[in-house]
């Protein structure tokens, strides 16, 4: 029988999940990041300097001996979460997850060195790759030659905000300087602007190797599923919000003389809604564990979190939106940033139709032979 | 009492001692479980005396690990489930000393079986308004009525029994509580068949029964409240169990997928993993609130468990008899039987496809369970009561 891990928080956790939660509630209400979706900087620099440099965030997953905090997944996990609650602009899951994971893989000085910026929380990376690539799936790459970048990427989340993109290219891994002559990066109108897209453009980009061939793969695989196991609990987050967010207008609300909360159509979807949060919290947990400890296999937890979550993410937004009634289709009301989040996750490092193929494999139920 | 505060190594000495006086490989089945009742190993968070030495619950742990490895017998607690579950601490709660030292013992044992004589034909999900009466007698009090959904009613030797006391109170307010020998002329007890074609539960007329007064749990009119204390049991006794993966409904289905190529289709297969998923995060969830319990933080989420163990065990147990294809066309059997004890997942696809029709229905239907959630959970407000201030005996039935 497998272990299960610990799938509770420790206090330590919860002391982060309450600074965090502090932070946001001073910092990050839900009318300031719609108004920034639509202004030039649609990443809040203010509130990630906070988070990764006051608070020490973004080094989380680092050892303390390589310029971390020497934490876990299980943290991070936490600090997703209340992220997500607040639909937070700022590069997180790209930068102190996926982009650390990647160079935490990576032997050699220069992913060292990179490694030290990046959970210092004062350099901004993201792996050159478009959002939508699944851990275990094919994933672009650009031309390497004469000691240059050539390519484009597209659809790659956070690029705008990044100060360095690790660009996987033929023969290996490469970090790039996003100010470097050669190097563009074109915001793409996203369906998400709290997490926007940019096309990442190399016309002859000076790079540093950071790991060669099988090593590189190895590494980028590694942060996507790391991005995918945590973007469970960034899920969560965003679906307890509109739950409760939902309970609170349902009582409030009232028609036909009553708090249309009272009504059993409405409080059968919310307890139903309230069940799959319970559920989310439960292998969101279990994805976090695995990631930090290696319990119970990270890539079956990964491929089962990233199924069960993103679907529950994506129903809780459309749910809110639905009992929200008339204010949920506004643009005033703030439940749209939810729902394009969550969309948004629920392609994100593989669709939950791809994680349940991958656990096909992994758990033995394979698909009908093609005749 | 040795005065010795009683943690996990201290339970392991009184276990180990207990093994050491009563063997259990030369000792017979119910003295060894006499024995360990009296040595307070049967339940350690019940009082002394009780079956149990005043412990932290967590601790049962500790004795039941023990015991195990030592091969000793256990009391079969699937056939007396309603007993430990449901009367049990409902006696503890509310009975009298003399109620408390003549029944718990022989109900933990597993010498006299226990029924729950609570639902009625006209009184299911709205369990308050039921209609069974319990007049007074001199020290007795005569039972009129009939009870239904009464799993082990024919094994039982008592009932537990909420009956009609006062017809002129509203209805949460005129009912009793009281304990009724199955055995007693006016108990009719008929096998009541299900679409599985077995008879699971039964049906119990009650004509004249006499009861007396000395087998009231609690006070006159407070059978509402009493009752409460069994309902909530019932719902904590499900789940706490650390379930491996594939081990519910998903296993038998999971296995024949893996041994028969045969029968694999694309519809199907994407049905499965979706089903597999759910099933391994509803076990992960399980597992998650049996750690809060260990850590003592027991939270809501117990209370959805049951919800979300009834859609899965319906749509995977369809999914089962469609996968078998022909073979899902036919049926084990149809044979009338009355069984000891309920195994969801026993028998084949069919029989579980029918049996978990139940899972929705019995120890509150899912509907009934998602207004719970919605109202004590979440909060939501309770749907408007026509029925608060009525006496029961004007209400509509």
């Amino acid at each position: 029988m497998t272990s299960q891990g610990d799938l509770l928080y420790t206090e330590e956790e919860e002391a982060v999940r309450s600074a965090v939660r502090s932070l946001l509630a001073d910092h990050c209400d839900p009318a300031a990041v719609l108004a920034r979706t639509e202004s030039e900087q649609p990443h809040d620099r203010e509130l990630w300097k906070a988070l990764a440099d006051g608070m020490g965030l973004a080094g989380l997953l680092v050892p303390e001996d390589r310029g971390g905090q020497g934490a876990s997944h299980r943290e991070a996990a936490v600090v997703l979460e209340e992220l997500g609650r607040a639909v937070a602009p700022v590069p997180y899951l790209t930068s102190a997850v996926i982009a650390t994971e990647t160079l935490l893989a990576c032997a050699g000085d220069a992913a060292a060195e990179l490694l030290a910026a990046l959970a210092s929380g004062r350099t901004v990376g993201a792996l050159a790759v478009p959002f939508a690539t699944a851990p275990e799936a094919a994933h672009p790459r650009v031309r390497f030659d004469r000691g240059a970048l050539h390519g484009e990427v597209r659809g790659v989340a956070d690029a705008a905000a990044a100060d360095v993109l690790l660009v996987p290219a033929d023969g290996g891994l490469f970090a790039v300087d996003t100010g470097r002559d050669g190097v563009t990066v074109t915001p793409q109108t996203s369906l998400d602007r709290t997490r926007p897209l940019a096309v990442v453009t190399l016309d002859a980009a000076p790079a540093r190797l950071l790991a060669e061939g099988a090593e590189a793969d190895a590494a980028i695989r590694l942060g996507l599923r790391s991005g995918a196991g945590l973007l469970a609990s960034e899920q969560l987050g965003l679906a307890e919000w509109c739950l409760t967010e939902t309970v609170r207008y349902t009582k409030e609300r009232h028609q036909f003389n009553r708090p249309v909360g009272s009504f059993q159509a409405l409080k059968h979807r919310l307890a139903r809604l309230w069940l799959d949060v319970v559920n989310t919290r439960a292998v969101a947990r279990h994805a976090a564990d695995a990631l930090a400890t290696g319990s119970d296999e990270p890539n079956l937890a990964t491929a089962l979190a990233q199924a069960h979550a993103a679907p529950v993410a994506v129903r809780a937004a459309e749910e809110a939106v639905q009992l929200h009634g008339g204010i949920g289709m506004t643009w005033e009301h703030p439940v749209h940033l939810y729902l394009k989040r969550a969309k948004a996750d629920s392609i994100a490092l593989g669709t939950a139709g791809r994680h349940r193929e991958n656990l096909a494999d992994l758990v033995d139920l394979p698909a009908p032979a093609t005749p | 009492m040795t005065g010795r505060t009683i943690d996990a190594g201290e339970l392991r000495r009184r276990t180990q001692q207990l093994l050491a006086e009563h063997p259990p490989a030369t000792t017979e089945r119910t003295a060894f479980l006499t024995a360990r009742f009296d040595a307070g190993l049967a339940w350690v968070h019940y009082p002394e005396g009780l079956g149990g030495l005043g412990a932290p619950r967590s601790l049962q742990a500790v004795v039941d690990t023990e015991l195990e490895e030592a091969g000793a017998p256990d009391n079969d607690p699937r056939r007396i489930g309603i007993g430990l579950g449901m009367a049990a601490p409902t006696i503890l709660g509310f009975g009298t000393d003399e109620q408390k030292r003549r029944f718990l013992r022989p109900l933990w044992v597993g010498e006299e079986v226990w029924c729950q004589l609570f639902s009625e034909p006209g009184a299911g999900s709205d369990l308050a308004a039921l209609g069974t009466r319990a007049v007074r007698d001199g020290d007795s009090w005569v039972v009129d009525g009939q009870k239904v959904w009464t799993s082990s009613a024919h094994t039982a030797r008592w009932g537990i029994l909420i009956a009609r006391t006062d017809p002129d109170l509203p209805k949460h307010r005129g009912i009793t509580y009281f304990i009724c020998d199955m055995t007693d002329p006016g108990v009719e007890v008929r096998p009541l068949r299900q679409l599985t074609g077995e008879a699971e539960f039964n049906e119990v007329f009650l004509t004249g029964v006499r009861v007396p007064d000395s087998r009231r749990l609690g006070e006159v009119g407070d059978g509402w409240k009493v009752a409460q204390t069994t309902l909530m049991n019932e719902r904590v006794s499900i789940g706490g169990m650390r379930i491996p993966r594939e081990g519910g409904m998903i296993g038998p289905v999971a296995k024949a997928w893996r041994e028969r190529p045969e029968l694999r289709t694309h519809d199907l297969h994407q049905r499965l993993l979706s089903l597999w998923v759910e099933a391994e995060v509803a076990r992960l969830t399980g597992e998650r609130l049996r750690q809060q319990l260990v850590a003592g933080q027991p939270g809501p989420e117990g209370s959805g468990m049951k919800l979300g163990f009834a859609r899965l065990n319906q749509e995977i147990s369809g999914l089962e008899v469609e996968l078998l294809g022909e073979e899902g066309l036919l049926y084990d059997d149809w044979t009338m039987r009355r069984p000891d004890l309920v195994d969801f997942t026993g028998r084949e696809a069919g029989y579980r496809y029918l049996r978990a029709k139940g899972n929705s229905i019995e120890g509150g239907t899912s509907e009934v369970l998602l207004n719970i959630v919605a109202e004590r959970v979440l909060g939501l407000p309770p749907e408007p009561r026509t029925d608060k201030d009525v006496a029961w005996k004007d209400l509509n039935r």
